[in-house]
């Protein structure tokens, strides 16, 4: 073949442009990349700089709303070979994940949901009572009478998760441009172009809107107004104590994630949220309601009572109304697919969503159930 | 939401919050002091209210001018908090309706915490020791003179056995000399100012010559030298234990005209310089700047100190080292300009009577260029080798953070992710400049453009109990704050 004047160098023209390089832009450019589609990543910031690099890092299927379980228990297979996908074992551990009940009203809770998820033909959770809950945790406190028990699910290291994910993805030819936000977003002649702040414009055939907190204004500029939330979920993590829990422990009634590490710090989080400011960057941490999580441990690890608290901080997430994500092809444009809207729990869906996106666009369908996900719903 | 505590919190009582709260509530602003140490004075005037080291010529008169800034504070109706600790600044979530936006203190007092509502704040958090990682500079035996310092202030306390002072800056001499008043042994002093910086420094020294610190610097340093073994032009320096362990210090191995030397110690005082205390106005979102001649960041400020945080000021070495005596002024000038935004002073007479303030300020920072030059730390000391700890309290070495750099870490945020570097109970204070500058060495870019942690609350730590237990109603605020 000759050069003729139209042709340009093959890292100059990606097949595929995927706005957002937070963990589900990452695993879609993997996931693409792997079947030999040439990838552009466009970030505005720096890889994981927000939601996938700070969240709380749980890898969890226990409790997720039922249109996405099917994706869960996907993904939790991925997970458990993770460093088969991305050559790092991304931190992850699998200790299982427990939901505490407080009550028998809410171990009553417990027993309908495992009724509901058996039904569906779904059997990865649980409830334990008092005895097999103490085993599994021994620091609990008294009063708690069982658990919610998803034994796969474990925890990993957010921003070594996402740079896993980048770093195989640029092995088998994915770029990234960090540093330009999307600043408009076009099509012509079957062909998108995309132009960032620092006046760079990028032309492809197919473009992924993964652009998590700020995806609303990639869907705006190609007429789908989304009622997308932004969030800045809080979290806190304390000084070193002796290790003492293997398992991340959540509550029923009340809003708690807890895990310790293997360094011994421990991580409390649960989605209580503080104040996000986008366009800063910037998150306002809500000190009346890390409080309210602080209490929450008070009352569930009587044994935390005088840890030592060294940092809190909030990541910038975006949550969707009816808190499950936008998932699949635009409702308005051909060769337009979202990804966004995980609503604080999508860093276990990483590696899934990521292949269906690849699904969409190689093969124009996907053999897992993404119809509820679909952005059409929120349509007028 | 238009009720307060106080119109004006001072955070910090060292000269410059002292100055800033005494002035401000001799207006009658309603003002709190909010201060970590038992007694006022900072870590300058550190215990000077009730030091045992009562023969005032040990810690020289310069230490006693913090007495003279006591009963100001005193008469001006401020309220002073001491073993008051603030972890937090940031505004509520809401804002008010009446148009003021107060800000929203966390704060730990008598072990219980509590938020308390202000209109403005001044920060006077002062300097802190500039990091010195040498190898085994973690040693027990090796600590910053400045904590040496606060020994001896407080307790009257000083190192026994074999000592060795280490490193440049004015703080270093001055703690020899005020060692060699009490009858303290000291071994050695090892200076490590860097030969070149004299040249570089000799255009600024004019200026110096018009310094207040320049005759008092002198005789200080000249009675040191007299006394005291001084070996200069030291490149080379490290800590080391008994062979093969991690056992307290036995002897300080350093090179001079590229020779090693060893001397015996128990004792290692390390000084390089100190640097502004930023982490709580990094923490509230003040922007800051990389000081290129100061080498370290700071936070960005008016000729008031107004931060880029409305209702945020600061003062004093906090802002940029200045000094003592710069710090004073700078707290006046901080609080002038928080009775004019809270309307108790019309802009001409903020200005008016910031004149003789502004001209002492002035005076004071007169010749700092030139010390800033001379004792700029050799890049040896400041971007250690790869064996050398970093950060102590995650124990990462400098070698860990460049090949992290390799891997696509570009600065201190990534260096958290990636390392966990910077993310233990002291929060960068002992590794940030540090990380700062091996990242930018590595990167072979300015610190300016690899940036700083982003620091988060509590910038100081808190227990869970505390936290759990943060007072709701007003009544349990009253409880609080009325103890």
């Amino acid at each position: 073949m000759t050069a003729t004047a139209s042709f340009k160098p093959a890292s100059l023209c990606p097949d595929v442009i995927v706005i957002g390089g937070g963990l589900h832009g990452c695993s879609a450019a993997l996931h693409l990349s792997m079947r030999g589609v040439r990838v552009l990543v466009l970030e505005k910031d720096h890889v994981a700089r927000h939601a996938s690099g700070v969240n709380a890092g749980g890898v969890r299927q226990l409790g997720r709303h039922v249109a996405e379980v099917p994706l869960s228990v996907a993904s939790m297979a991925l997970w458990h070979r993770i460093q088969d996908l991305v050559d790092d074992d991304c931190g992850f551990e699998s200790h299982g994940q427990i939901k505490v009940a407080e009550s028998e009203a809410e171990l009553a809770t417990s027993h309908a949901r495992v009724a509901e998820l058996n039904a569906l033909g779904f059997t990865h959770e649980e409830v334990v009572g008092r005895d097999e809950l103490r085993s599994l945790v021994p620091a609990i406190a008294d009063h708690c009478v069982g658990a919610l028990v998803s034994r796969g699910d474990g925890a990993a290291i957010p921003f070594r998760t996402t740079f896993a994910f980048r770093r195989k993805a640029i092995a088998l030819g994915t770029r990234f441009q960090e540093g330009g936000a999307v600043t408009r977003l076009s099509r012509q002649g079957g062909l998108w172009t995309v132009e960032t702040a620092d006046g760079a414009r990028f032309e492809a055939p197919v473009v992924v809107n993964a652009a998590g907190a700020w995806a609303d204004r990639i869907a705006a500029q190609v007429g789908e107004p989304v009622p997308l939330e932004v969030i800045a979920p809080m979290l806190m993590i304390t000084a070193r104590v002796a290790p003492f829990i293997k398992p991340v422990v959540g509550a029923t009634g009340r809003t708690l994630s807890f895990k310790q590490f293997p360094n011994g710090t421990v991580l409390i989080g649960g989605g209580l949220l503080g104040r996000a400011v986008r366009d800063e960057n910037r998150t306002e941490l809500d000190f009346s309601q890390v409080s309210v999580n602080a209490r929450t441990v008070w009352d569930l690890f009587p044994c935390m009572r005088g840890a030592t608290i060294v940092r809190s901080w909030a990541g910038i997430e975006a949550r969707m109304p009816d808190q499950i994500p936008v998932i699949g092809p635009s409702g308005t444009e051909p060769d337009l697919y979202h990804s966004f809207g995980f609503s604080a729990h999508g860093f276990q869906l990483g590696p899934i969503v990521g292949r269906i996106t690849a699904d969409l666009i190689t093969g124009g369908s996907t053999d897992l159930p993404i119809a509820p996900f679909h952005v059409g719903r929120f349509a007028a | 939401m238009s009720k307060f505590d106080f119109e004006i919190a001072v955070v910090g009582a060292g000269p410059a919050g002292l100055a800033a709260a005494a002035l401000a509530a001799s207006k009658g602003a309603s003002v709190v002091l909010l201060d970590e140490q038992a007694e006022p004075g900072g870590q300058i005037y550190r215990a000077v209210t009730e030091t045992p080291v009562r023969d005032r010529k040990v810690l020289g008169p310069d230490y006693w001018h913090g007495a003279e800034l006591m009963g100001p504070l005193r008469d001006s109706g401020a309220a002073h908090w001491p073993g008051t600790t603030v972890w937090s600044v940031a505004r509520p979530r809401e804002d008010a309706a009446d148009g003021h936006r107060p800000l929203q203190i966390g704060l730990s007092r008598n072990g219980a915490a509590a938020m308390l509502t202000v209109r403005h704040v001044i920060l006077a958090t002062g300097a802190l020791e500039r990091p010195f990682p040498i190898p085994g500079w973690t040693l027990p035996g090796v600590l910053g003179a400045g904590a040496a310092q606060v020994l001896l202030k407080t307790s009257g306390l000083v190192p026994s056995g074999a000592t060795v002072m280490a490193g440049s800056g004015p703080l270093l001499w001055l703690l020899a000399w005020q060692y060699l008043q009490a009858g303290a042994r000291i071994d050695a002093i090892l200076d490590t100012t860097p030969k070149q910086n004299w040249r570089a420094a000799l255009p600024l020294l004019p200026g110096f010559l018009r310094s207040p610190y320049l005759g008092k610097g002198m005789k200080l340093m000249l009675d040191v030298r007299r006394k005291l073994t001084v070996i200069g032009n030291v490149t080379a320096l490290r800590a080391e234990g008994a062979i093969g362990g991690d056992s307290a210090l036995k002897s300080v191995v350093y090179t001079r005209n590229g020779a090693e030397h060893r001397l015996p110690a128990d004792t290692l005082l390390l000084h390089q310089g100190v640097i502004p205390n930023l982490n709580l106005a990094n923490a509230t979102g003040c922007a800051q700047r990389w000081d290129e001649q100061q080498r370290c960041w700071r936070p960005t400020t008016d000729a008031w100190g107004a931060t880029s945080v409305e209702g945020v000021s600061l003062a004093g070495d906090g802002a940029g080292i200045g000094g003592a005596r710069a710090a004073e002024e700078a707290g006046r000038l901080a609080a002038l300009d928080a009775l004019h935004r809270l309307g108790r002073i019309g802009r001409e007479q903020r200005d008016q009577a910031a004149v003789p303030f502004r001209a002492a300020l002035d005076r004071a920072l007169t010749g700092r260029a030139f010390l800033d030059t001379l004792y700029t730390p050799a890049e040896a000391f400041r971007v250690p080798a790869d064996d050398t700890i970093v950060c102590r309290c995650e124990e990462i070495t400098a070698g860990a953070v460049r090949e992290a750099v390799r891997m696509g870490c570009s600065g201190p945020n990534q260096a958290k992710s990636f390392l966990r570097c910077g993310m233990g109970p002291c929060q960068g204070r002992l590794c940030g400049p540090t990380v700062t500058e091996v990242i930018a060495v590595e990167r072979g870019v300015s610190p300016a453009e690899v940036g700083y942690y982003r620091l988060r609350p509590p910038v100081k730590p808190i227990t869970l109990a505390e936290l759990a237990a943060l007072p709701k109603t007003d009544a349990d605020i009253d409880a609080v704050f009325k103890h």
